[in-house]
């Protein structure tokens, strides 16, 4: 006979009761949403009344747990962006040239004079006059060499050194190179991140894909074009010693010097030296302000080895000029009148108060270690998402509708116990996708679609076999049984495969596509749920409770 | 009273005309890898790098005008063409614009997109850009990777799942039926010229998923036959199971294409191409269900006496039965 234990019966309503729970405040959407902003507000910025009002227009007691709505449903601008981390090795080789030339210096009798050859290929290239010197001048810079820190690369040294002939090239190893990557591409996430939060935007997805790419989506900005602007700027402050000035862009810079156009002054050029003094990376502080003009400037404030640095160096070089670099455009350079002790200082240009203030901005925020390549933009408008959130819904509630009468015509009550098992089964997904915090894409929405069309599936396969099973009647008890017992392998077997699909999906595809593959996977987990359980009790609740002789499926 | 999709019983013969609906199934393989071949599919930004522009305007879409204004920016291959879908009001009025990749540029420019739109915004003042989409050379050939990777994958993984479920020659009948939905899909594309994208990526996925759905629950009623009827002929036993399960068939595929045209109607243009490419796989998938899959199964031959049987490597799971 049809048994169905009690705990199971009470574990099947209670999930579904679970489900309708957490499915409800999507049917609230607005309502939940500033709930939700306000409370994040609320924890970061302290309460105001209206942020308590809009906290209260949601009970905290129930679920507030939405669907995320895709990029496509709400708009705003999607980019994938490449970090050129090779331009840290060639930063990175900078650093290390102060400390090769001063150890080669001090052996300059075994070694003999040297220079250093321009590159471009992020390594260190040094000529020596006497190739004699070689197998010492190697010695000393192998003893530079310091353990790579990262698990994988452990034991390696962080430089390779190698010399042929005269020259002696210094790069990077392999091990120090990956581990290099990794952190500019983690110091990139972390700094985007921190400038996207200034803005203040809702949900923003920033994402490590790969070895040398970041994801990144603003719901809500206007263009892909402004997102970019704002992340884009490398915003790389430095301070370093001018050699000289000149009017010819193509003026001989000699090796590690630079020439740089500056900011202000059309056709000047300075020739400066490329290890810089001090770097934006040790500024604790920028601040828009005004300097002693009235003019937009920014004031700025360095850490404590960052003051010193910058002390020394002043205290040093009195008359002296310095340039404050700016993504490799020199903003000013003023002659250095006293020494600067306290580590602040302003620095002034032809501003405009919303550039010093976007400056200001960007160099609390950091300055991003590598340059972004752009691969792939995307920007949708909020209309157009509204459109196809319109059009999603009609087309859901239509396609429902069908599918309700449809199978009520064909199956009679037995269908109308499927449409139950169906109208649940929508809700149970809503419920788990908003839990899992999953993005409904627009192909997402034809996924629920989709899975509506299918979930009667099941419940199709099970009257079908209880309407064989009736012709070889053993009672319709029996041929319920029967029928759910048989179908059962044919429901999993094509229910498993849809479902290693819908894995695959999930590996391989990005954005819209991977937001229809959770729809398709939760729904194929969902509709065996309620095709294979939640129907099978209400049927076994209305046999007995009416205990009929014959049935019609 | 009750909808009936097919009589209670049914004794159709599904292999009387076996040797028309197989030459026909062949047959269009064929024009769709000629047409494929020839015409070639029209690839979206997805797979070969570019830009896409929607435009919207309240004045109506001069595609002439659209294409004067452009052309002075030198950009190459520009193809225009409007949009139209029921949902729009009177006074939307949209085009899409597809600009091809630029040579020498590894990515995107805004520039270029600025440029583009100020000229437009010339010829139409009230034009809007709703959505803007550029995709550089390096990351579309990733993506086409990837996704002939997920397809490949997702048979590879049903070809095994079936085998290890039923026999050989079930997976290799099934997989045959895949393929027969894919290519006639991708002849579909090629000869009315819809955009291919990785939306389309996912609906041939999709597809695969639901045609193997289909044959499955007739492999199934199949094995299950083939236990019951030990001395009928494979091919009486094969009309059986179809016949027995054509009924469910026809419903799935009904409420399934029920929700479908739903969608292609009144789901809006955006994803119409995504609708379509699954609505047509879905009509297809159940058509191979029943005509191919099973017909090279009957060409395989299955082996049927499995009391001496001592051959279960790689089918030790056929006839688990829950």
């Amino acid at each position: 006979m049809l048994q169905f234990p009690l705990f199971k019966r009470v574990v099947i309503w209670g999930l579904i009761a679970l489900g309708l729970v957490l499915a409800m405040p999507n049917a609230f959407y607005s309502r939940v949403e500033q709930h939700n902003d306000a409370l994040v507000e609320i924890e970061k910025l302290g309460a105001t009344p209206e942020r308590l009002e809009a906290a209260s227009q949601w009970p905290d007691f129930l679920p507030s747990s939405l669907v995320n709505l895709g990029l496509d449903l709400r708009g705003g601008a999607h980019l994938l962006a490449e970090v050129k981390v090779e331009e840290v090795y060639a930063d990175r080789m900078d650093g290390l040239w102060p400390e090769v030339r001063n150890v080669l210096r001090d052996a300059r009798g075994d070694v003999g004079t040297f220079r250093r050859v321009d590159t471009d290929d992020g390594t260190l290239r040094l000529r020596l006059s006497n190739p004699e010197g070689m197998p010492r001048a190697l010695e000393l810079i192998r003893e530079l060499a310091r353990p790579v820190t990262s698990l994988t690369g452990a034991g390696a040294s962080d430089i390779e050194v190698a010399g042929s002939g005269a020259e002696i090239t210094v790069q990077l190893s392999e091990a120090e190179q990956a581990s290099t990557d990794d952190r500019t591409i983690r110091q990139s996430l972390e700094i985007i991140r921190r400038r996207v939060d200034e803005v203040g935007t809702r949900e923003p997805t920033i994402q490590r894909q790969g070895t040398d790419r970041i994801l990144i989506q603003v719901p809500g900005i206007g263009s892909a074009a402004e997102l970019k602007a704002l992340i884009g700027t490398t915003a790389q402050l430095t301070f370093n010693p001018v050699i000289g000035r000149s009017a010819d862009a193509d003026q001989a810079a000699g090796a590690g010097n630079a020439v740089l156009p500056a900011m202000e002054e059309e056709g000047v050029f300075y020739v400066i030296s490329r290890t810089p003094v001090v770097t934006g990376e040790e500024l604790t502080d920028a601040q828009p302000a005004f300097d002693q003009n009235g003019r937009p400037a920014v004031n700025f404030r360095f850490n404590p080895s960052g003051a010193r640095k910058f002390g020394d160096y002043t205290a040093e070089n009195i008359g002296a000029p310095f340039a404050i670099v700016l993504d490799d455009e020199v903003i000013s350079a003023p002659v250095i009148q006293s020494h600067i002790p306290g580590g602040s200082g302003i620095i002034t240009g032809n501003f405009t108060v919303e550039e010093s203030t976007q400056l200001a901005i960007l160099l609390r925020a950091g300055a991003l270690p590598a340059e972004l390549v752009f691969l792939e933009e995307r920007t949708i408008g909020p209309e157009l998402g509204q459109d196809s959130i319109d059009a999603g819904r009609i087309a859901t509630i239509i396609a429902f509708t069908g599918v309700l009468v449809f199978m009520a015509l064909s199956y009679g009550l037995f269908g109308i116990f499927a449409n139950i098992a169906l109208i649940l089964n929508v809700f149970l997904l809503f419920g788990l996708l908003s839990v899992i915090g999953a993005t409904l894409t627009l192909p997402g929405i034809a996924g629920i679609v989709l899975t509506i069309g299918m979930a009667v599936d099941a419940n199709v396969l099970i009257f079908e076999r209880i309407r064989e099973e009736l012709k070889t009647a053993r009672g319709p008890a029996r041929a319920i049984e029967l029928g759910y017992e048989k179908a059962l392998s044919a429901i999993i077997d094509a229910n498993i495969t849809t479902f290693i699909i819908a894995v695959i999906l999930f590996v391989l595809g990005s954005g819209p596509v991977r937001g229809f593959s959770v729809t398709l996977g939760i729904g194929i987990l969902t509709s065996v749920f309620t095709a294979i359980y939640v129907t099978r009790l209400i049927i076994v609740t209305w046999f007995e409770r009416r205990r009929p002789k014959t049935i019609e499926v | 009273m009750r909808l009936k999709l097919v009589p209670a019983q049914t004794n159709f013969d599904f292999f009387k005309y076996a040797k028309l609906t197989f030459g026909a199934s062949i047959v269009a393989m064929l024009l769709s890898l000629a047409v494929w071949a020839l015409v070639g599919l029209n690839f979206g930004i997805d797979f070969r790098g570019g830009t896409t522009i929607r435009t919207q305007s309240t004045g109506a879409v001069e595609i002439g005008a659209y294409r004067d204004a452009i052309a002075p920016l030198d950009l190459g291959d520009v193809v225009i063409s409007e949009v139209f879908d029921p949902g729009f009001a009177a006074d939307e009025n949209v085009a899409m614009i597809r600009i091809q990749a630029q040579d020498g540029q590894e990515s995107v420019t805004g520039d270029t997109i600025a440029e583009v739109e100020a000229a437009l915004q010339q010829v139409d003042p009230t034009i809007t850009f709703p959505s803007v989409e550029s995709v550089g050379p390096k990351v579309s050939g990733e993506l086409i990777r990837t996704a002939m990777i997920a397809v490949a994958a997702a048979l590879a993984a049903i070809l095994f799942y079936i085998w290890l479920r039923f026999e050989w020659q079930f997976s290799v009948g099934a997989v045959a039926a895949l393929f027969h939905d894919v290519i006639l899909t991708i002849g579909v594309f090629s000869a009315l010229q819809i955009r291919f994208d990785l939306a389309t990526i996912a609906a041939i996925l999709t597809i695969i998923g639901y045609s193997i759905n289909d044959t499955v629950v007739i492999f199934d009623r199949l094995r299950e036959n083939l236990i019951k009827y030990k001395k009928t002929p494979l091919r009486d036993v094969m009309n059986l199971s179809v016949n027995e399960t054509l009924s469910r068939t026809l419903m799935t595929s009904g409420t399934t294409l029920l929700a479908l045209i739903a969608l292609l109607i009144l789901g809006g243009d955006v994803i119409r191409g995504f609708v379509f490419a699954i609505t047509w796989g879905v009509v297809v998938g159940t058509y191979s269900s029943v005509f191919v899959a099973k017909n090279v199964v009957l060409f395989l031959g299955v082996k049927r006496d499995w009391s001496k049987g001592n051959d279960t490597t790689g089918n030790q799971f056929a006839d688990i039965d829950a």
